[in-house]
């Protein structure tokens, strides 16, 4: 029973499907205290789905999802951002039309849990000076006043950390983080992980870049169509034949 | 004549309100015309038959219409966009037709004997609501409220919970327009169902869209104009529906976002435009 002890998050036999068409099959994983854990797989292998069903946007179809002890399967996506589990999207969601101190601001712990008590809270300025500090950890002090949907692509990926990071949570998802960006951006955001890493207790990155995933996870896991393929050290995984198959088989090789 | 005035005026004012509070969470509401018309009821029955003070009565109605707010918002917030305007003017047609059917309060006929509404009472909740208003706009609240708005999964990944931000927003729209609606049946004195229908719910909107719902002050100066602008126009006999229909295409050609729609180009904006485009200008 160590194992579970030390583990923050358990999955046990998670399944999900889209009328008929499988997204996850009998998925079982656990995210260790501590850890920052990497989940790679080409295309369609079903990555972005286990982060939507575990973040509560999805209800699996069996299967069971622990945290913190807690049994946390059918719980919706705000009380779980409540209990600590923080996530970013693939394709990047700020709240566009306000400002980046804002973005920040608006997932203050007390208001989004009191919100119609928050109306009669009237000295703020402690939430802004965390928030503040949080911006200016992320390189974004400067640009406090602009409007998110103003910022440029890199930006507003460290905005979107930021602000997941706001809500103090003890895990953190971040869903392709590395989408997009070129060799300088993505090292940029590796050193923006790794300062985060501080802030929580484990991070779980879905990512395809290879390399980052080499240099950033202490442990890898692969899946492919809906299925676990493959678990351990990086450099153990990479090397294992059928993970190389899986990506050979759809998506070419990476790098 | 000048209490009529004040009183039409502030309780529009307060009906416009109403359908501001509920699309600061984003949704619109058609409804209120006969959440306005529950609360002429209820008070009216309240004070009539009970002999409740008005003062007393009007919030004991707004609570009743709060809570059938709060009864159809639930199912009903869960729906988006046009379903959700679609429920909303469903809602506003059965309370009619409910109203008409009950005898108890005269059916068709309409319900008499309300008195005691001054211009006194309809001001102090006008700037009582506003107050309100006003500390939310400088709350957490309106951040919170923005962003279920802009985007209610980017928000559900904060740990807002959307479905009750909007469906508690409902209930205080709703119990903001029958308060109001309290207050205009104890200065009308008699009321009938035929003065619920679903044109006024259609004007209430109109009060804030036209007004601007980029910030609390817009719906008050559009309920305003709308109010006082068909009694400049009297002069225009049959020709006034049709005159006021122009004006308010007109208004709504030269303003799209509403009259005072000024929060979308605040300083905070303007800066941040300013900002990115110098910063565009400089990198070419």
């Amino acid at each position: 029973m160590d194992e579970v002890s030390q583990s923050i998050l358990a999955v046990e036999g998670l399944s999900k499907s889209f009328r008929g068409l499988t997204a996850l099959e009998s998925i079982s994983l656990e995210v260790i205290h501590g850890e920052i854990l990497g989940l790679m797989g080409p295309n369609g292998a079903g990555k972005s789905v286990f982060v939507n069903v575990v973040t509560g946007f999805y209800r699996p179809d069996t299967g069971t999802i622990n945290f913190g002890g807690r049994d946390i399967t059918h719980l919706p996506s705000y009380a779980l951002a409540r209990l600590g589990i923080a996530r970013t999207y693939q394709n990047i969601r700020l709240l566009r039309r306000m400002t980046v101190l804002e973005n920040v601001l608006v997932a203050t712990k007390d208001h989004v849990e009191q919100p119609f008590r928050s109306v009669l809270a009237r000295n703020q300025s402690s939430f802004v000076t965390t928030a503040l500090a949080l911006l200016e950890q992320f390189h974004l002090a400067d640009k406090r006043d602009w409007l998110a949907g103003a910022l440029a692509y890199g930006e507003a990926r460290r905005l979107e950390i930021a602000r997941a990071l706001a809500g103090k949570p003890s895990l953190l998802f971040l869903d392709e983080p590395a989408a997009g960006m070129n060799e300088q951006e993505t090292e940029e955001l590796a050193g923006t992980i790794r300062s985060s890493h501080q802030m929580v207790e484990a991070i779980v990155i879905i990512e395809h870049d290879v390399a980052m995933m080499r240099e950033l996870a202490d442990r890898l896991v692969v899946m492919d169509s809906g299925r676990k393929i493959a678990e351990g050290r990086p450099n153990d995984v990479l090397a294992q034949p059928n993970v190389i198959e899986a990506y050979l088989g759809t998506d070419g090789p990476d790098d | 004549m000048i209490q009529d005035y004040v009183v039409f005026v502030g309780v529009n004012i307060v009906l416009a309100w109403s359908v501001y509070v509920i699309l600061l969470a984003g949704s619109l509401s058609f409804a209120n015309g006969g959440f306005m018309a529950i609360g002429a009821y209820v008070s009216g029955v309240l004070t009539v038959k009970f002999g409740l003070p008005l003062v007393v009565a009007a919030p004991i109605a707004g609570i009743v219409a709060g809570a059938i707010g709060v009864l159809v918002g639930f199912p009903a917030l869960r729906t988006r966009g046009i379903y959700l305007m679609l429920v909303t003017v469903g809602v506003a047609v059965s309370v009619k037709a409910v109203i008409e059917s009950i005898d108890y309060v005269g059916g068709i006929q309409g319900f008499g004997g309300m008195v005691g509404t001054t211009q006194w009472h309809v001001i102090a909740l006008v700037v009582l609501v506003g107050c309100g208003l006003w500390l939310l706009s400088k709350s957490p609240l309106q951040r919170i409220l923005d962003a279920v708005r802009e985007d209610e999964l980017s928000a559900a990944s904060l740990g807002i919970n959307a479905v009750y931000v909007k469906v508690v927003c409902f209930g205080v729209g709703a119990f903001l327009a029958a308060v109001a609606g309290s207050f205009y049946a104890h200065y009308l004195i008699h009321v009938t169902p035929d003065q619920f229908g679903i044109v006024l719910s259609v004007f209430i909107v109109l009060y804030a869209v036209l007004g601007g719902t980029n910030n609390m002050w817009g719906p008050p100066i559009g309920a305003a104009i709308m109010t006082l602008i068909p009694e400049f126009v009297r002069g225009l006999e049959s020709w006034r529906p049709t005159a006021f229909g122009v004006i308010i295409l007109g208004l709504l050609l030269i303003r799209p976002d509403g009259l005072l729609a000024f929060r979308s180009v605040t300083a905070r904006t303007k800066r941040a435009l300013t900002i990115s485009t110098s910063d565009v200008a400089k990198s070419d």
